[in-house]
Formats: structure tokens, C-alpha cells, sequence
């Protein structure tokens, strides 16, 4: 049995919703990403899960017993708020000593647990701080201290670091990566970013709509993305249409591939623009046209039209003439490069 | 070079209208009536500008006056501690409404600010006369078989300036709780605490602030207030501010009545200056 049991979880808000039959297993130990744009029902889902909004339909087992039911503040979890949420009028070592005191846990021992969560965070001798003397960074660290040192159940972190600058975003992101598996705490992060879901994360959970659209490894989720909405939401994707025989062959313009699963009739097929070749001369290819060429220093940016659609390519700066605009090219590509996009699921 | 100078002038020139204003309308009939309690009267020489310190002698040992200025200070403290007790919890229960009942209830908190003091006093008189609907409705209810006496009361006037004041107290302290973080109850709500303890360590000490400021307007606007004792309070009943009034239009005795008005002012401005000097230091460190 899986840690944490998300079951057909649904949440509106009068007529909007907001999370729509949402199933999702988490294992003990993992860390799951959120992923999705704005107003997604990421929140929403975190905020169910943290009991601070009432769940309408669904339920949401934590070692197969349902939370639906418990107050919030009987849940024992661990959260983490954008805006961190500290407790201006107490010091360091109090916001993070609070959780201890609602416990009831005796004064000696909260000071040695408070001691321990300030040196995991590296906020040592901050005990007396006030939090608006500090920098978002360190009140970030005593918004993880404070959840952690509770030993929660669940660590469920809502935009934790978007209120950061880019470079100490990135110096959180290993850090608080490395936290979470030196303690092994189950956790939820959620975030509008890709790239810090995929540097964090065991697993992506992409969602779109109130919906899932896709779950799996940050790298099966950028290369293989099971929905157009997934494949133009991660990076930079082609999304090429095609027509299937249904008996496993796919026709793309000039070009022709084996792809099994697809049904009869009109498909689509994503490739990333790293992935996509100019072909040997003579062999088969899907046929195109250069519209513009922009150079970026490591690579070339390409666009291209094809029968199949629009294109943008990537073409590494190794010396190699680059065909200019206008100029006819013919591309190929592995077929484990390409995922079949799921049907109804354009974004 | 000249053009420098002007520049630097501007600020000069564009505050000088309201300076001028200020230094008119307070600053200078202020000094006048500190001026004045200095002067001598007689009940047939009038006020003659001879210096003198009878009239604050007469304000500090006369007992007439001190409980005349007890009464005051016991009525402000009353009204302040009674929109603490109600504003606080109000403007809380505002903070957590929808943005639409919240304009329309906000509207009622204010209410009382937008009718004219005398209107809205003489309303009150009504409601709580002998025959007023208070005392009809308790009687008819069997609560009480005599009228309580609300009019020429202490406790009618802490009833009406409660009312009057209130809105000072509930929009000082949800100002406040507009600054508090959204998610900060769920934070400790998250780490275990109840809803009481919410109240009590979390909420509470971070309003601390604008209770205390909007305590400091209440007290000084019930202090000084005026048109709701003289109607309530009537003749009998009263205030330093009523009775500054009647020194100068009933007695005619205006040294006298500025005396008594000059040292409600200085209490007011040392009670003032003292307890927000207090809660700045008590909260520097946490408030910016
Ligand atoms: N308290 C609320 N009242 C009404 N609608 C809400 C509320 N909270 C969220 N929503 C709506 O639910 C949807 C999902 O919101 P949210 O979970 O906050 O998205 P995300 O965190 O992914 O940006 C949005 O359309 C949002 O407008
Ligand atoms: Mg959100």
C-alpha cells in the first residue's frame, strides 16, 4: 500500500472547478512535484490534502487511514507556504519551537529539537532573530525548520521558492533536495516551474484543468509526453500531425514510421527540437522548408513548415554549414524519439 | 543660481497655505486660551489681562473639579475598554467576511460617523428615556419592573459615546489584520495549535499595535467629546468638556474655563504621547 492515497479527489468552487476526480499514489519516501499553469488546482489539491479546504468528493488515505475527516490541526503535517507564513512577533528559535509546544513535548527536549531543525536548515545562531530581520532565504530555512522538526508525516511545500531570486532558487532547490532525502520524508512540492519540479522531483505530476494530464519520472514526462498539453508545457516541443493506418504505420508528410497503438485516422506526434535530424542524403525524410535561422551561441535556433505542420530544430554549433532561409531541408528521427499524444487532450 | 534657490523654496511655498491654516486656526487661539487661564476675573471687572495663577490653583484643589475630571477620565477608560472588547472581535468577524458583505457591513460600522453627532445623540435620548423603547422593551419582556435610569447617567453617556466611537476602534484594528499574512492561521493551524490558541498567540500579539492606536483615539475623542454628555449627561452630569463650555457661556468666567480646557488638552497630549511612546518601544524590534 502505497503512503499516501490520493482517490478520485474533486474540489469546485461554485461553478469553477477547481480539481476534477484527481488519483494519485505517492510512496513513502518520495518526493511528487505538482506541476501545471496557474490557477491548475495545485493549491486547491495541496490545501485538501493540509485539510484547509473541505473536500468534496474523493478521499485521501495517509497509510490507508482517510484524512477527509480529521481537523487540520490533528493532521500532523509539515507545510510550507509561499509566502512562508512565519510568526512575526516570536523569534527563530519560538516559530520553530511552536509546533513542539502544541504537542505538549517538555521544554528540554523541544530546545534539542529546535537546536537539531535550525542546524539542518544551516540557521545556527539564529535562535534570537526576529524573522523581518532576515533575508527571504533564511526565512525560507526557518519555514522548513518549523515544518520539519514537528516530524511530520507529510512535508507539503506550496511555491516554496518562487519568492526567491534565480540564483538563490537554484542553491535552495539542491539544498532542500538533499534535506528531504537525508530524512526521508515524504514529500509534496507544488510549482508553476518545470525545471525546478524536474530538478527535484522523483515523480511529476503534470495537471492541466483540475486534472492529471500525465505522472511519471521528470525524464519519461519531457521525453515521452502522454498529452500535447504535457509536451508544450515542458520545454519546447513539435507537434506534428499525421494520419494513422491503424494496423501500426503512421504517415507524416513525405515520411513514413512504425508507431504502434494508434487507431485509425488522424494523429499526433510529438518530437523535441534536440531530437530532430537532418537526414542522410538519398534516405527517407520528412520534407521541409527553412523559414528563419537564429544563431544562440552554443546552437542554432531553426523554424521550419512542413506538410505535417510547423517546426523548430536545433542544430548544435559544430562547424557544419547551417542551411539558410528558404532553403529545402529533409528530416529524420529515432522513432523512440516521438510519443503518440493522447487524443482529446490538446492544450 | 536663482533658479536653485527657487527650486529649494517650493516646498516652503506650497505648504505655506497650509501652515498658515494650521498656525491661524490652532496654534494661535491655543496659545490664546493657555494665555487666557492666566488672566484675572471678577463677577463685575470681567477678565483683566493681570497675570495670575488662581484659576489653576481654583481647577487643582477645588474637589469640584477633580470629580468633574474623574468622571471624565472613569467615562473614556469605560468606552475604551467597552470598543476593545466589542470592536475587536467585530472587526475580526469583518476581516473573514466575503468582500461583498464585508462593503455592506463596513458600511454599517460607519454608519454612525456619517449622522451628525447631535441627530444621533438626540436618537439615543429617545431609545433610552424613561419611556424610551429600551426601557418599554425590558419592561414588556418582565426583565425589570421600574425604568432604568439611562438619561443624566454616566452609564447612558458610556452607552452613546460606545456607539460613536466605535468605528475608530474597529477600522484601526482591521487595518492591522489587513497586514497579518493570509495563511498565518493555517500555519499554526497546521502545527497543531486550536482555534484559541490561534487567537491567543498568533492573531492577538501581531494586533497589539492597532488595538493599542485605535485605543488612543478613543480615549482621546471620549475625553473631549462634547454633544453627547451635554445631551445625555444634561445639565447635572458634567464632563470637562461640558464644563469648560459653561464656564464660558453660562459663568462667563473664561480664564476659568480655559484653565480647565488647557489641562484636559495637556493630560490628553501626555496620555497620548505616553502610551504610544510605549508600544513603540514594546514593539520596535517585531514592527517595522
Ligand atoms: N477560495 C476560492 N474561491 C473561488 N475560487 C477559487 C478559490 N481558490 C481557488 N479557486 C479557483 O480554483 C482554481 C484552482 O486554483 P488553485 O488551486 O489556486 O490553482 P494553482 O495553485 O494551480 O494556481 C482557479 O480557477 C481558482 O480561480
Ligand atoms: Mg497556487
Amino acid at each position: 500500500m502505497s503512503h499516501l492515497v490520493l482517490n478520485g479527489l474533486s474540489k469546485s468552487y461554485g461553478g469553477v472547478t477547481a480539481v476534477q476526480s484527481l488519483d494519485l499514489a505517492v510512496e513513502r519516501g518520495e518526493f511528487v512535484s505538482l506541476l501545471g499553469p496557474s490557477g491548475c488546482g495545485k493549491t486547491t489539491t495541496l490545501q485538501m490534502i493540509a485539510g484547509f479546504v473541505a473536500v468534496d468528493r474523493g478521499n485521501i488515505l495517509l497509510d490507508g487511514n482517510d484524512l477527509v475527516s480529521v481537523a487540520p490541526n490533528k493532521r500532523g503535517l509539515g507545510i510550507v507556504f509561499q509566502s512562508y507564513a512565519l510568526f512575526p512577533h516570536m523569534t527563530v528559535a519560538q516559530n520553530i519551537a511552536f509546533g513542539l509546544e502544541m504537542r505538549g513535548i517538555d521544554k528540554a527536549e523541544r530546545e534539542t529539537r529546535t537546536l537539531e531543525a535550525m542546524a539542518l536548515v544551516g540557521l545556527k545562531g539564529f535562535a534570537d532573530r526576529y524573522p523581518r530581520r532576515m533575508s527571504g532565504g533564511q526565512q525560507q530555512r526557518v519555514a522548513l525548520a518549523r515544518a520539519l522538526v514537528i516530524k511530520p508525516a507529510l512535508l507539503l511545500l506550496d511555491e516554496p521558492l518562487s519568492n526567491l531570486d534565480a540564483k538563490l532558487r537554484e542553491e535552495m532547490q539542491s539544498e532542500l533536495r538533499q534535506i528531504q532525502r537525508s530524512i526521508g520524508t515524504t514529500t509534496i512540492l507544488v510549482t508553476h516551474d518545470q525545471h525546478e519540479a524536474m530538478a527535484l522531483s522523483d515523480r511529476i505530476v503534470v495537471m492541466n484543468h483540475g486534472r492529471v494530464e500525465q505522472v511519471g519520472a521528470p525524464d519519461t514526462v519531457y521525453g515521452r509526453p502522454a498529452s500535447a498539453f504535457v509536451a508544450s508545457f515542458l520545454g519546447k516541443t513539435n507537434v506534428l500531425r499525421g494520419t494513422s493506418d491503424g494496423h501500426g504505420k503512421v504517415s507524416l508528410g513525405s515520411l513514413s514510421l512504425a508507431m504502434a497503438g494508434a487507431a485509425s485516422g488522424p494523429v499526433q506526434i510529438a518530437i523535441r527540437p534536440e531530437r530532430l535530424a537532418f537526414a542522410a542524403v538519398g534516405a527517407a525524410g520528412l520534407d521541409a522548408r527553412v523559414l528563419s535561422r537564429v544563431f544562440q551561441g552554443t546552437h542554432w535556433l531553426l523554424t521550419a513548415e512542413s506538410a505535417a505542420g510547423a517546426l523548430t530544430l536545433m542544430r548544435h554549433n559544430d562547424g557544419h554549414p547551417v542551411p539558410a532561409e528558404g532553403e529545402a531541408i529533409r528530416l529524420s528521427f529515432a522513432p523512440a524519439d516521438a510519443s503518440l499524444l493522447r487524443e482529446g487532450a490538446a492544450g | 543660481m536663482s533658479l536653485a534657490i527657487s527650486s529649494r523654496a517650493t516646498p516652503y511655498y506650497l505648504t505655506g497655505p497650509a501652515l498658515l491654516v494650521f498656525l491661524g486656526l490652532v496654534i494661535i487661539p491655543l496659545g490664546m486660551t493657555v494665555l487666557l487661564s492666566f488672566y484675572d476675573w471678577g463677577q463685575y471687572k470681567g477678565i483683566v489681562p493681570e497675570f495670575t495663577l488662581k484659576n489653576w490653583i481654583e481647577v487643582f484643589t477645588d474637589s469640584y473639579f477633580f470629580e468633574i475630571f474623574l468622571r471624565t477620565f472613569r467615562i473614556a477608560i469605560l468606552v475604551t475598554l467597552a470598543t476593545m472588547l466589542i470592536g475587536v472581535p467585530q472587526a475580526y468577524i469583518l476581516n473573514r467576511m466575503s468582500p461583498g458583505w464585508r462593503s455592506a457591513i463596513l458600511l454599517v460600522v460607519i454608519g454612525p460617523l456619517l449622522v451628525s453627532v447631535v441627530a444621533r445623540t438626540l436618537g439615543w435620548a429617545l431609545l433610552l428615556g424613561s419611556t424610551g423603547l429600551v426601557n418599554q422593551g425590558l419592561i414588556a419582556l418582565g426583565l425589570i419592573a421600574e425604568p432604568l435610569a439611562f438619561m443624566f447617567t454616566e452609564t447612558g453617556i458610556v452607552i452613546v459615546l460606545i456607539h460613536v466611537l466605535i468605528p475608530f476602534m474597529i477600522l484601526a484594528v482591521w487595518a492591522s489584520l489587513q497586514r497579518l499574512d493570509p495563511q498565518i492561521e493555517n500555519a499554526a493551524l497546521s502545527l497543531g495549535a486550536g482555534q484559541t490558541t490561534i487567537w491567543l498567540r498568533v492573531i492577538l500579539p501581531q494586533i497589539v499595535p492597532g488595538i493599542l492606536s485605535g485605543a488612543i483615539i478613543v480615549f482621546s475623542l471620549a475625553a473631549s467629546a462634547f454633544a453627547s454628555p451635554a445631551i445625555i449627561g444634561g445639565r447635572r452630569l458634567k464632563v470637562a468638556a461640558t464644563l469648560a463650555y459653561d464656564e464660558f457661556l453660562n459663568t462667563l468666567n473664561w480664564p476659568l474655563g480655559a484653565a480647565v480646557a488647557s489641562l484636559l488638552l495637556l493630560a490628553l497630549v501626555a496620555i497620548t504621547v505616553g502610551s504610544n511612546r510605549l508600544i513603540e518601544r514594546r514593539y520596535s524590534q517585531v514592527f517595522e
